[in-house]
């Protein structure tokens, strides 16, 4: 492949791989995401390359390995184009009858569609789900009709259109002016606005600048950027080069974290082939401008992800945060202006360019411009990647999108932001999905995550989880970030214990003072938001743990105790046989009795007494029930 | 070389060029507490014990002094009731790991009688003045952190540390922990083999 020289021959080559494709011609759409990964799709792939042979369909039908589609609950995903049947939950042995029926008999496989939960009737079309078609999905939508490791199936989409308006309709000033225009903020977790810190860096005096994609993506449960480099790695290339365009830049970098395979191949892959074609290089598109990418994978240090730690990385320091009074625009990868954005935040920038910041700035808040993608998880029926546009509530993305709790739970909060954000209760399920609304309530935008949680859950155990999780990812450098932690996990795990003692709610609080007035970095200044946020709305769960010894979600295994209702219990001694611990006294005939000393709390007991008895409960802090004399 | 006046306490300071907060109080004689801090070395940012109150645009905002650059016109508070409130909070977060030297008179100084804190010793606060003078003045790299957030400690670099620590032994005098003391004797006690 010669490198193309002008728009021209882009558009040439457009015409011709738009023209070489039948748009009538069948197209497997197998998701190869991390997620359908896991649930075998790559076997459902390989069983159709297989079926594909043997009925020698070769030539008449195309299969594609895409990115993630999103709908991870029902996966493995296929979608047969150009009619977008979409396939849920499809395993190996589906495919001969996919192949016979619909791809030869063009009929729909019933069985293998998506059934409304609440209609009870089944969807044909992609369109039609309502998890997605309660979503507006900009930036992900093109990931389950591109082959990830093809970019004439993103040129086809129209793919680099937006490098050529910026690089030949528009000044590198006027590319920064109409991002500040669509104020597009931070998708990394800041809510900063990208265009202003595009300015900054593109004044700075200095020849050599750098621009950075944070791939860095390490909230627990969260897979949103992942799914972007892994599914559509052109679209952030693309954003990549005309932000270097803008600022000034010549060598961009790409920091990945080596735990994502995928995505740092198929970005390897992106960069040869935007070489190949031109758009990377030494005269983009005969422009004049000369711009690189390199990979850099990271190892894996959730701190890493902050600006300065994520910078000292790519010198080849310990991935610590520094002291950044001076912003890294202007003082950043060896002392040279650098500019940072999240993979979502480049993303973005293709679309703004080609629609314009007008039509980007009619969607969404006020303040809070574009959509936002979420990885919907926990306590959620359709459990996924979701894009939506900014200020739709969070009752609507869980109940519309995510189709509510499952087994007819309650809800109770929702986490957003990952480590650095915290829990929305019930009350506040309304908050619209806005920068600034969200940390008004006490949580963030953060990059994505969003945790559903429900009665089950104890708000205690779930701070302790993320101050657990940040113990370790810490840097460590800093002492309020540092020994703060230390100190809150020692005391929540206390309460957790039932050794909470008067005095420890305020001693977290005054703790979390600290921490966000006098840390080093934001990981250490956003630290204590899941305390303080569960603190803030569930003080009543902390006060039961300290106070009464008890756990209200009954989930703190030194606070909670099982019992067998005598009245209930048909004395089948499955508990009996199945209680790991041997903690269950019984015999044949008798009503068995849980040995508290030698309980465990594991919850077999539960799990195994047959629902039409239903004798074994859980209890914190109340008397067991006494059989009653009748 | 332009100065840069600014007002520290209600005291006008002339700071040079490249000075850091830290820096131009100390040059008038305004003291602001330090564990991690060597004049030497270059700003760490890892106490917070220097963090003090600059207002700007009316706005107060608290900084690490010891990594911040003197501006023209900067007003800094050194103590106030929040700076106080921060010393303090770290003061007592680190008596349970060196209750004794610096941080005990420190902590005296910031009217802490004890830490409700329970004592976890092992007389090393992490200020990094061994790991970065070994790095950054002697150019040896004998010593080093490992392990991250509240695992991160300091460590001996097994064939550096033996051949050069038991002759130079500079950095114990900057340990403001009583840490290094100890780990240099064993050090000395068990030449490698």
């Amino acid at each position: 492949m010669v490198p193309l020289k002008s728009p021209a021959e882009l558009e040439n080559i457009r015409k011709a791989v738009i023209a070489r494709r039948d748009p009538n011609k069948p197209c497997i759409a197998v998701c190869s995401g991390t997620g359908c990964r896991a649930l075998a799709g790559q076997e459902v792939a390989l069983a159709f390359v297989q079926g594909i042979k043997l009925h020698g369909l070769e030539t008449k039908v195309d299969l594609k390995r895409t990115g993630c589609h999103g709908f991870c609950e029902k996966g493995p995903l296929v979608v047969i184009y150009p009619e977008g049947i979409t396939y849920v939950q499809v395993q190996p042995s589906d495919v001969p009858e996919i192949l016979r029926e619909t791809i030869i008999g063009k009929q729909v496989v019933h069985g293998l569609l998506y059934t409304d939960p609440v209609t009870g009737e089944t969807v044909v079309h992609e369109s039609e789900i309502p998890f997605y078609r309660n979503q507006l999905r900009l930036v992900f939508g093109n990931n389950s009709e591109i082959d990830p490791k093809s970019i004439e199936d993103y040129i086809a989409l129209g793919g680099y259109s937006a490098l050529v308006k910026a690089l030949f309709e528009m000044t590198p000033k006027q590319v920064v002016e109409e991002v500040k225009k669509a104020n597009l903020r931070g998708r990394g977790g800041g809510g900063f606005p990208a265009g202003r810190k595009w300015e900054e860096c593109r004044n700075a005096t200095d020849e050599v600048k750098y621009v950075i994609v944070n791939a860095d993506e390490g909230d627990p449960g969260a897979y949103m950027d992942r799914s972007l480099l892994e599914g559509n790695p052109h679209s952030v290339l693309e954003g990549l080069i005309i932000g270097a365009y803008a600022i000034g830049s010549h060598l961009g970098y790409v920091y990945v974290r080596q735990e994502y395979p995928l995505a740092v191949e198929n970005v390897a892959v992106a960069i040869k082939q935007a070489v190949e074609y031109g758009f990377l290089g030494q005269n983009i598109l005969g422009s004049g401008f000369a711009f690189n990418v390199e990979v850099h994978r990271g190892a894996g240090a959730f701190v890493s992800g902050e600006s300065t730690a994520l910078m000292a990385a790519i010198e080849g320091r310990v991935g610590e945060p520094s002291p950044k009074y001076i912003h890294t625009a202007i003082r950043g990868i060896f002392n040279k202006p650098s500019n940072l954005n999240n993979v979502e935040t480049w993303a973005n920038i293709p679309l703004i360019i080609t629609k314009g910041a007008g039509w980007y700035i009619s969607i969404g808040t006020e303040r809070s411009k574009g959509t936002k993608i979420f990885s919907l998880v926990g306590k959620v029926n359709n459990t996924g990647l979701v894009e939506v546009p900014m200020g739709i509530t969070l009752r609507e993305i869980i109940y519309n999108i995510g189709g509510g709790i499952p087994g007819g739970k309650k809800f109770k909060a929702v986490q957003t932001g990952g480590p650095s954000g915290g829990c929305i209760p019930e009350q506040l399920i309304d908050t619209p999905v806005d920068f600034d609304e969200l940390t008004e309530v006490g949580s963030m935008m953060g990059s994505g995550g969003m945790v559903v949680m429900d009665e089950d859950t104890c708000m205690v155990d779930t701070a302790r989880y993320f101050v657990s999780f940040l113990c370790y990812e810490s840097c460590g450098k800093c002492v309020p970030c540092r020994e703060g932690l230390r100190q809150m996990l020692n005391i929540l795990n206390n309460i957790c214990l039932g050794k909470g003692r008067d005095g420890d709610i305020e001693l977290l609080e005054e703790i979390s003072a600290t921490m966000k007035e006098a840390s080093l970095c934001a990981l250490g200044r956003t630290a204590p938001n899941p305390v303080l946020s569960t603190i803030r709305y569930f003080r009543d769960e902390y006060e039961a743990h300290i106070k009464d010894k008890c756990c209200p979600a009954k989930v703190c295994r030194e606070l909670i105790s099982y019992c067998i209702l005598p009245d209930k219990c048909q004395a089948c001694m499955i508990c009996v046989r199945n209680c790991p611990a041997d903690a269950i006294i019984g015999g044949e005939g008798l009503i068995p009795v849980i040995d508290q000393q030698k309980c465990t709390k594991c919850g077999t007991c539960l799990e195994v007494c047959p629902p039409r008895f239903d004798a074994v409960i859980k209890l914190s802090a109340e008397p067991a029930p006494r059989l009653v004399a009748s | 070389m332009k100065n840069k006046a600014m007002n520290i306490d209600g005291k006008m300071v002339n700071a040079g060029e490249g000075m850091t907060i830290l820096q131009a109080a100390r040059e008038v004689g305004i003291d602001i507490p330090t564990l991690c801090y060597d004049d030497r070395l270059a700003p760490y940012g890892g106490c917070r014990l220097c963090t003090v109150e600059i207002v700007e645009d009316g706005q107060t905002r608290l900084v690490a002094s010891c990594a911040y650059p003197a501006e023209e016109g900067l007003v800094v508070k050194t103590r106030s009731e929040r700076v106080d409130r921060i010393r303090q909070m770290i003061l007592e977060l680190l008596m349970p790991l060196a209750p004794t030297g610096p941080v005990e008179s420190l902590a005296r100084h910031y009217g802490l009688k004890e830490s409700r804190f329970e004592a976890d010793l092992n007389f090393c606060v992490l200020c990094g003045l061994c790991v970065r003078y070994c790095a950054e003045i002697k150019g040896a790299n004998a010593i080093c952190f490992t392990g991250r957030g509240i695992e991160r400690q300091v460590t001996f670099v097994p064939g550096i540390a033996s051949k050069i620590c038991p002759v130079c032994r500079e950095c114990l005098a900057l340990c403001p922990g009583g840490m290094l003391a100890s780990e240099i004797e064993c050090l000395l006690a068990s030449p490698e083999e």
